[in-house]
């Protein structure tokens, strides 16, 4: 069906936001994505955590690199400008855009060959940056858009549709986040609406480089037995630390919780994350031991997912830059041009 | 005395430093030069320098011309050898007549020298050694007592060089006392012990008028900061790591708030090229003016981008400060040898616009002009300096700015006009010049937004591979193109004297030896009619200044006669009509070297051709 236009019309009773949309007005254009692709909940997520947030739509700018991930921005917030940009690149061309306007909220998409083979490099260095930005990989462990080649985070071992057996060991970019330096790194997974959207709203919330890893298996070439991306097995092995409640700084606090069961930690913003432990032992502001869990749970074959890390009062490459609160691309000549005064006493001086 | 009679001449020659690289030399040297153009007159200094941080040679070259000359000339009249790595070579490269000056410390042996030219000796190391105990003032005070001896030598006012010694240690005084004593301790050796001044002197004249001391990539920088870009980002590279050092420099003392002290910019350092190219087009996609700084190399890396910038349509401003290639080729010797890169980088059909400045003067107003350009035609800006205007410095026009000058951000439709229900198509060529509007992301919450992508959308930004809306879209950014011939800087011509059928045309750097070869080639009885290209595409005058003459060189500095293809190529001229000139050996193209090989070329034709009978 996704030849056919999206139709605009919807339930009169549709529930509104605090901006009075609903969450129609987040919809972007109809997928052409394979029927039951997880980048399509994803996606489905994106929408649901904007609304809630009553995001104006505009505000976000989209950006992404090339891939089946990459496609996604277009299915998503069609008010918002987005940019499919080049495979790998999103990083750079996310952290040029941040320079330009500091004032909107950037969303980068991409995917595990666009990240953590063509793209490592950018991924690394925008995330060392602290580009204020929400970062996701929608990470099927394989190349769709060319039909089924291993990327860098399909595990040692696992099998490809065609029968090949991977010998390279794989990335894990949350491991390379977490030593990088992002501000906030999470895991989750495309089945998993109930743990995802709050990740997310709590990373668009957060100011610094936010980084979220999403299993999303390809149903048209990574679903089978033998793959360690498919469903099955991610449900099989899914090791959730935590479940989040995401409370906007707008809201109060309306969840009553059981004393000693939840951590809640405010963010720069105000907004409050609500966690129910599920893993006793999880330190959530500690990098250190946060790696030592996800390597050991990886050996065990687990794959750790939730809220891994939060640097709560975290600082962005703005801060860094000390730039000015205008957004750069709000100055004109009288900010930006010293004028003839300046210049003549320039060349003054190199005479 | 000599076997050649000792060259004498006032005000007109060439005096070359030998040394070793990190000994501290460039400073003295500088100071020289500057010395000279404080006395009233013009002189061209040029920095041979390799790819090292210590130890391997370096040369700095002062040509000292009164008439204006700036151009590199070709050999050496004062050779000043501190460096016994490259005696030999550096004493080979003396004119005849010429004069060497040495540190005769440690005796040589006669057949180190050269009978036709006059050997000074001082004993340098000797006097440092006697006055320093410091191993490290013995060697950074020799320089300025090498100073020190010319300033006798060549009779130059010793007050200027003590002023300049003031101005230099301005707020570190301490230095100021024992680098003038030092400076002394040169000029009465050679007093008391030499034959003072020699054949060639400097004279005080009035031919500098206002002009300015200043290398080509702070001028480029500098215009970045006029032109308003907000956002540079880079990779260091040699030559361009001071163009960005310099936009570094100016910002921190022009674009900080004075209130809250933060930066009215933003610089990254980025990780390589790719990603400094990715910043660029990312915040220019997002409206602010942006850049970065590289050479052959870095755009070899960027290409990928370079094409989405054309086809996605979003202004960047490249300065690529070339060097030799290919490869590494020699990274620290000039060329022009990026021409055919930049104007088709990129896969598929692209054309990009390009920028030939030929000083630091030009350097500033099209540093400053590329960025109305690229938000103009939303394109990529290729502004194409080389390593002897970047890193030299160079005896420039002043540089100027209009006040009442204003910003053309281009065709950016705003917030106001899409409420009040403008039509709004990405791509939509409304006015025929083949320029469509943009919005700025965030611009409007329901009207204007859009998606950028590689791939080939419609006039409404949707995507497509039909083939009849992608032939349309190409069309367009031909027609693109078209508009900026009228828009980018068009070339200069000077006629000749007299009618005449051929012409010669150049570009950038070569601009200084190709004005100086004009005399020598009309001395030679030849006229020529000049153009100097500034900008592609071509303005319509490069196609008739071709067409009006029977044929016309093209001067250039790189093998492949880069210049003279996309002329070939662009106007659709026969290649026969178009005389390549071609220097490419990494120095500086020098005026002897063109007026040589025009006049040869000229003389040829006009032998008659003898009548055979038989």
């Amino acid at each position: 069906m996704t030849y056919l236009a999206k139709p605009k019309f919807h339930h009169p009773e549709l529930p509104k936001n605090a901006l009075g949309y609903t969450h129609r007005d987040y919809e972007g254009t109809v997928s052409t994505l394979c029927a039951g692709c997880g980048h399509d909940s994803i996606t489905s997520a994106i929408i649901q955590a904007c609304f809630e947030l009553s995001i104006e739509p505009h505000r976000v700018a989209k950006i992404s690199g090339i891939g089946c991930s990459s496609k996604t921005p277009t299915y998503f917030l069609g008010n918002s400008h987005g940019f499919n940009s080049v495979h790998g690149r999103m990083p750079s061309v996310l952290t040029g855009a941040n320079l330009a306007n500091r004032d909107l909220i950037y969303l980068g998409v991409s995917g595990d060959g666009d990240s953590a083979s063509i793209g490592l490099g950018q991924f690394a260095h925008c995330l060392r940056r602290g580009v204020n930005m929400v970062y996701i990989v929608e990470n099927n462990g394989v190349y769709g858009l060319t039909k089924g080649q291993f990327s860098a985070t399909a595990d040692r071992g696992s099998k490809s549709k065609r029968g090949f057996i991977n010998t390279d060991n794989s990335i894990d970019l949350v491991a390379m986040a977490l030593q990088l330096g992002a501000s906030f790194v999470a895991r989750s997974f495309s089945g998993d609406k109930q743990q995802l959207v709050p990740i997310i709203k709590a990373a668009i919330a957060h100011k610094g480089a936010a980084f979220i890893d999403v299993i999303s298996p390809c149903v048209a070439f990574n679903n089978h037995a033998g793959s360690t991306k498919s469903f099955d097995f991610v449900r099989e092995h899914n090791e959730a630390v935590n479940r989040l409640d995401f409370i906007s700084s707008r809201m109060p606090i309306e969840i009553k919780y059981e004393p000693g069961t939840v951590e809640v930690v405010e963010q720069h913003d105000g907004s409050k994350l609500a966690l129910r432990k599920l893993a006793a032992d999880y330190e959530l502001h500690d990098r250190t031991a946060a790696l030592g869990f996800l390597q050991h749970h990886a050996a065990k074959g687990q794959i750790v997912t939730g809220l891994l890390y939060v640097e709560p009062e975290a600082e962005d490459l703005h801060a860094h830059l000390r730039t000015v609160d205008t957004p750069l691309n709000a100055l004109d000549e009288k900010d930006l041009c010293p004028g003839q005064t300046v210049l003549k006493k320039f060349n003054d001086s190199l005479r | 005395m000599p076997t050649a009679t000792p060259i004498s001449r006032i005000n007109d020659f060439v005096i070359r430093f030998a040394n070793v690289n990190g000994s501290g030399s460039a400073s003295a040297n500088e100071m020289f030069a500057r010395a000279v153009m404080r006395m009233g007159v013009p002189v061209a200094p040029r920095n041979i320098f390799p790819s090292n941080i210590q130890g391997l040679p370096t040369w700095y070259e002062v040509r000292v011309s009164e008439a204006g000359h700036l151009g590199a000339r070709g050999g050496t009249d004062l050779m000043v050898a501190m460096n016994p790595q490259t005696f030999d070579r550096d004493i080979a490269g003396i004119e005849p007549g010429g004069y060497l000056f040495y540190d005769s410390t440690k005796p040589l042996p006669p057949s180190k020298f050269r009978d036709d030219i006059t050997v000074i000796g001082v004993p340098l190391t000797a006097i440092c050694n006697r006055e320093y105990t410091d191993p490290r003032q013995r060697q950074l005070f020799k320089n300025i007592i090498y100073v020190g001896v010319l300033t006798a030598l060549l009779d130059i006012d010793v007050k200027v060089v003590e002023q300049l010694i003031g101005e230099q240690y301005k707020g570190k005084d301490k230095l100021i006392e024992p680098n003038i004593k030092a400076l002394h301790i040169g000029r009465d050796y050679a007093i008391l012990n030499l034959q003072c001044p020699l054949g060639i002197k400097i004279r005080r004249a009035n031919a500098v008028g206002d002009r300015i001391f200043v290398e080509g990539n702070s001028a480029a920088a500098l215009g970045a900061v006029y032109g308003g870009a907000t956002v540079c980002a880079w990779y260091p590279i040699t030559p361009s790591s001071s163009l960005a050092d310099a936009f570094t420099k100016h910002c921190a003392k022009f674009r900080v708030d004075p209130d809250s002290k933060k930066a009215k910019y933003a610089i990254i350092q980025a990780e390589d090229e790719l990603a400094s190219i990715g910043i660029v087009i990312g915040a220019g996609w997002n409206g602010a003016r942006a850049f970065t700084a590289t050479s052959g190399p870095g755009i070899s890396l960027m290409q990928e981008f370079i094409g989405l910038a054309y086809f996605a349509e979003i202004p960047a401003v490249l300065f690529d400060v070339q060097r030799a290639g290919p490869s590494t080729g020699m990274p620290t010797r000039t060329q022009q040898c990026d021409i055919t890169s930049c104007v088709y980088a990129s896969h598929g059909d692209t054309k990009h616009v390009l920028l030939f400045p030929e000083d630091p003067a030009e350097a500033f107003d099209f540093g400053a002009q590329a960025f109305d350009l690229a938000d103009r035609l939303q394109t990529p800006i290729f502004v194409m300096l080389d390593l002897d205007i970047g890193m030299n410095q160079h005896l420039s026009r002043p540089l100027a700015w209009d006040d009442s000058r204003k910003y053309d951000r281009g065709k950016v439709m705003t917030g106001a006009e899409l409420e009040a229900g403008k039509d709004f198509g990405r791509y939509l060529d409304v006015d025929g010049d083949g320029i469509p509007y943009r919005t700025y992301p965030g611009t409007h919450p329901t009207k204007g937004s859009f998606f950028t992508r590689g791939t080939s959308r419609d006039r409404y930004a949707r995507y497509t591979e039909e083939g009849a809306p992608y032939v349309d879209n190409m069309q367009r950014l031909i027609r693109k193109l078209e508009t900026a011939k009228d828009m980018v800087p068009r070339p200069l011509i000077a006629t000749a004297g007299k009618p005449t059928k051929y012409g010669v045309l150049y570009y950038g750097s070569t601009s200084p030896a190709m004005d100086e070869a004009i005399h020598m080639i009309e001395a030679r009885g030849h006229a020529l009619d000049r153009m100097r290209i500034r900008a592609f595409p071509f303005h319509s005058s490069v196609n008739s200044f071709v067409a009006d003459h029977d044929f016309v060189f093209v001067v250039e500095q790189n093998r492949d006669a880069q210049m003279r293809s996309l002329i070939v190529n662009e106007c659709g001229i026969d290649p026969v009509r178009l005389v390549p000139i071609l220097h490419y050996d990494g120095t500086p193209i020098t005026a002897r070297f063109i007026a040589k090989a025009i006049g040869d070329h000229l003389d040829k034709l006009k032998v008659k051709p003898m009548k055979v009978t038989s």
